[in-house]
């Protein structure tokens, strides 16, 4: 499981280099932020001049989903001195609360098994990142295949996610919002436009009866 | 040309600020919601954000550029159904993308 990071990583470091990144930049930026899917939109929306505060507003709405993991997790590694905790959800990725979430199933989180299971992501993580940028420098411009593969990446994403008709609806609003800002709002805006849109839809359907557990929450995706 | 070891010091600033916007979304939940549950009408709205973001992300590329790109973007969901390695469904989504330009759509 440790190694269902490197293609995608390597991946990443080849469309970051695509945008003019080095080996050096590609390992840092997933050294500092390590979270792929908004590595790969930050990078899609990478564009001199840099629009750095929309860039930092959509990664922390991407990232939003990382607060209910957090959040989820605490619940089971209270017994972990609290100095630590913090250091924990440096690492927290989706893959790895999945797999932290089943083992606290069964009681609660140790140290050790938290560690051992989200730490050694990380390094494979940026090391694969500046890997794949090595290659994307030598490819040249790979940026024409890279646009549909980020796009089929993300479809894949989706569907992982997919509930029922609800998250048609989500996603269907999303596409429409975003299609109309992209048209007539200027610059990236429609990223966020859209997303928001769908998530007022996922509000508003939502209907109070539904009983579920931590496990049934967000299962796949990118860190 | 760029050299390996080179960075973009300008560049560094916006890789900083993502960090730290990617690190306070997981820190919140630890110190903000020390043992409490999200749910409800919250959770909904929170769970929906990955897909809907994405498809937004995606929708220039998949809806708005050519018949070509929206018809492999339905082929692309329906090889996402089968569970195939995520490789795997990216290749078929290029593959797809190539071929119905190569047939000329």
């Amino acid at each position: 499981m440790f190694l269902a990071y490197v293609p995608l990583a390597m991946l990443w470091g080849t469309m970051a280099a695509a945008k003019g990144f080095t080996p050096l930049d590609a390992l840092l930026m997933s050294f500092f932020v390590y979270a792929g899917a908004s590595q790969f939109i930050a990078v899609d929306m990478w564009k001199e001049p840099l629009p750095v505060l929309l860039l930092i507003l959509t990664a922390f709405i991407v990232n939003l989903r990382h607060f209910l993991m957090a959040a989820s997790i605490s619940r089971h590694i209270q017994q972990v001195p609290k100095f630590l905790q913090p250091l924990l959800m440096y690492v927290l990725t989706d893959e790895a609360w999945a797999i932290a979430e089943r083992q606290a199933l069964n009681g609660p989180l140790s140290l050790g098994y938290y560690l051992g299971v989200a730490a050694p992501l990380w390094p494979i993580w940026f090391l694969s990142s500046a890997l794949g940028a090595v290659i994307g420098q030598s490819l040249g411009n790979v940026a024409a295949l890279g646009d549909f593969g980020l796009a089929a990446m993300f479809i894949t994403i989706i569907a992982g996610f997919w509930k029922g008709p609800r998250t048609g609806a989500v996603i269907g609003v999303s596409a429409l919002v975003a299609a109309l800002a992209k048209i007539y709002v200027p610059g990236r805006w429609y990223i966020l436009l859209g997303g928001l849109a769908g998530v007022a839809v996922a509000a508003l359907l939502h209907v109070e009866e539904e009983v579920k557990g931590p496990e049934d929450t967000i299962e796949k995706g990118t860190p | 040309m760029n050299s390996f070891f080179n960075v973009h010091w300008e560049w560094l600033l916006a890789i900083l600020g993502i960090g730290l916007a990617t690190y306070a979304t997981r820190l919140s939940g630890l110190l903000l919601m020390r043992g409490i549950e999200v749910k409800g009408r919250a959770k909904a709205a929170l769970d929906a954000l990955p897909p809907s973001v994405l498809m937004a992300v995606i929708t220039p590329t998949v809806l708005m550029t050519g018949k070509a790109e929206t018809l492999a973007a339905f082929i692309t969901a329906i090889a996402a159904t089968l569970r195939l390695p995520l490789l795997a469904t990216m290749v078929i989504g290029v593959g797809s993308v190539w071929a119905l330009k190569k047939l000329g759509i």
